[in-house]
């Protein structure tokens, strides 16, 4: 592919502008992305394929020879990468393939498995109820996001990982710029490096008193005073966990309020029929799909995806959220039906990579947005749809705020 | 009539990467270790009421780590 070819590519991601939240592509993009493999242009100028069917994104993300390892010349990106010194490169399991990535992928399996996520069910519920209470102190009217939305998942996460709380102003800033594609590189850099000289001092702290009940305490008393895990790896994991936990879930539990407040039906239903809570937000996982610029790969070997051969050395990007209306799995994948049965969503991606705190997320989304509906039975949007502030250039898509009424 | 198949689970817990996905579907067939988070299997074969949910789980794994295999009855 020559650069001059390059230019007339439609370029990845599209813009979101005046879409409003729920609609993913207008009928232009639509048609130039129609795909099932279409040949794009990232904002880096470099090609790359554009997967959108859902069999075919199973395919790719569960495909041994397509990396994730986003530092391998050619890799795909959707800005350009901030040189790394060696430490700081250290942990981040996200960006590593096979056993590199299941080493440390497995010292925190357990951590978040379901049966764990049941326990701190009840932490979550206090959390969701102190949070309901902030947000009738501030309104009405108040916003969502910063009240509610933001802080239920940032409150969890930082309890779980041993990160206190009280400097969520610090990491909230810069989760968000390390998340936004439009971010310098310098800034991203010195960013990053900020989040993890932070979180090297909790690190640090930890070896003279690891008898706290949280991840960081127990992952150095069991693999880094063991030496089964260097300082670096654990400051590298505890860094993707804290960014992970807390934006990705902040932004669909305010997308999903605005969602379901636009038919006062489904959001009463969620106080009404509190056991079907978990049904729905499979569907709301399926419609919102929040991480909407894609999962990017580097094909390190020839394969086949929908019919097209991807050759070693060429990027794809797969498309969770076109994946997720995919006509082929969901009937009328456009209507956001509350009680489909969803299951199949890839919100979570596929293959290993996949989402390792779903049960959290899950958990988080039903006793939000049941409390929520609990809480405050007449609650009501400020704003329409159309005129809500999103987040257009973050790899987790979301609003910026959503003034509520009740 | 036809015979009725039975089906057989198989887990590979080296490709396994811990998502749960299948204990979401199939609770009575699947659990996780508690100390890796690993899938174990608590039902090797099945009951047929038991069947439908357990090849969601199949389909749901993000790692491809279920395997069924149907035997035919004598």
């Amino acid at each position: 592919m020559t650069a001059t070819a390059a230019t007339d590519l439609p370029l990845w991601p599209a813009s979101t502008l005046d879409h409003g939240p729920f609609a993913l592509l207008d009928e232009e993009q639509r048609h130039r992305l129609a795909g099932p493999v279409t040949r794009v242009r990232l904002p880096t100028g470099a090609p790359a394929w554009l997967v959108t069917r859902h069999a075919d994104v199973r395919q790719v993300l569960r495909h041994p020879g397509l990396s994730a390892d986003l530092e391998r010349p050619g890799f795909p990106l959707l800005r350009p990468l901030p040189p790394q010194s060696e430490p700081d490169r250290q942990g981040g399991f996200i960006r590593m393939d096979g056993e590199e990535h299941s080493r440390l992928r497995r010292m925190l399996t357990a951590e978040f498995m379901i049966k764990n996520v049941r326990r701190i069910e009840p932490l979550i519920q206090q959390t969701v109820d102190a949070a309901l209470a902030d947000l009738a102190a501030a309104g009405p009217p108040a916003d969502l996001v910063e009240t509610f939305a933001l802080p239920v998942p940032s409150i969890v996460i930082c309890h779980l990982l041993g990160v206190p709380y009280a400097d969520h102003d610090f990491f909230q800033v810069r989760s968000r710029t390390l998340l936004d594609r439009t971010t310098s590189m310098e800034l991203v850099r010195a960013h990053a490096q900020e989040l993890r000289d932070y979180l090297r001092e909790l690190v640090v702290a930890r070896h003279h008193d690891a008898d706290g009940d949280d991840l960081i305490s127990r992952l150095v008393r069991d693999r880094v005073a063991t030496g089964q895990l260097t300082v670096d790896e654990l400051v590298g994991m505890a860094l993707l966990l804290l960014v992970a936990g807390h934006e990705t879930t902040a932004n669909m539990i305010g997308l999903s309020t605005l969602l379901l407040l636009r038919e006062p039906g489904r959001f009463a239903a969620l106080r009404e029929s509190p056991h079907r809570a978990a049904e729905l937000v499979e569907e709301l996982l399926r419609y919102l799909s929040v991480v909407r610029t894609g999962l990017p790969r580097l094909a390190l070997v020839d394969a086949e995806i929908g019919g097209q051969v991807i050759r070693a050395g060429e990027g794809v990007i797969a498309v969770l959220s076109l994946a997720n209306r995919d006509p082929e799995v969901f009937d009328d994948p456009e209507e956001f039906d509350p009680y489909r049965q969803a299951h199949q969503h890839l919100a979570f991606g596929f293959g290993v990579h996949q989402c390792i705190g779903q049960p959290l997320a899950r958990a988080e989304l039903r006793i939000a947005l049941v409390g929520l509906a609990d809480r405050f039975p007449t609650l009501r949007a400020a704003v329409v749809p159309q005129q809500v502030s999103t987040r257009d250039t973050s790899v987790v898509f979301g609003l910026n705020n959503l003034q509520v009424t009740w | 009539m036809s015979q009725v198949g039975v089906v057989r689970v198989a887990v590979d817990r080296g490709r396994c990467c811990g998502s749960g996905n299948c204990v979401v579907a199939a609770p009575e067939v699947f659990d996780q270790d508690d100390t890796d988070g690993l899938v174990l299997l608590r039902r090797p074969e099945p009951p047929p009421e038991a069947a439908e949910r357990v090849r969601r789980a199949v389909e749901v794994c993000p790692a491809g780590a279920i395997r069924l295999t149907s035997t035919t009855q004598p």
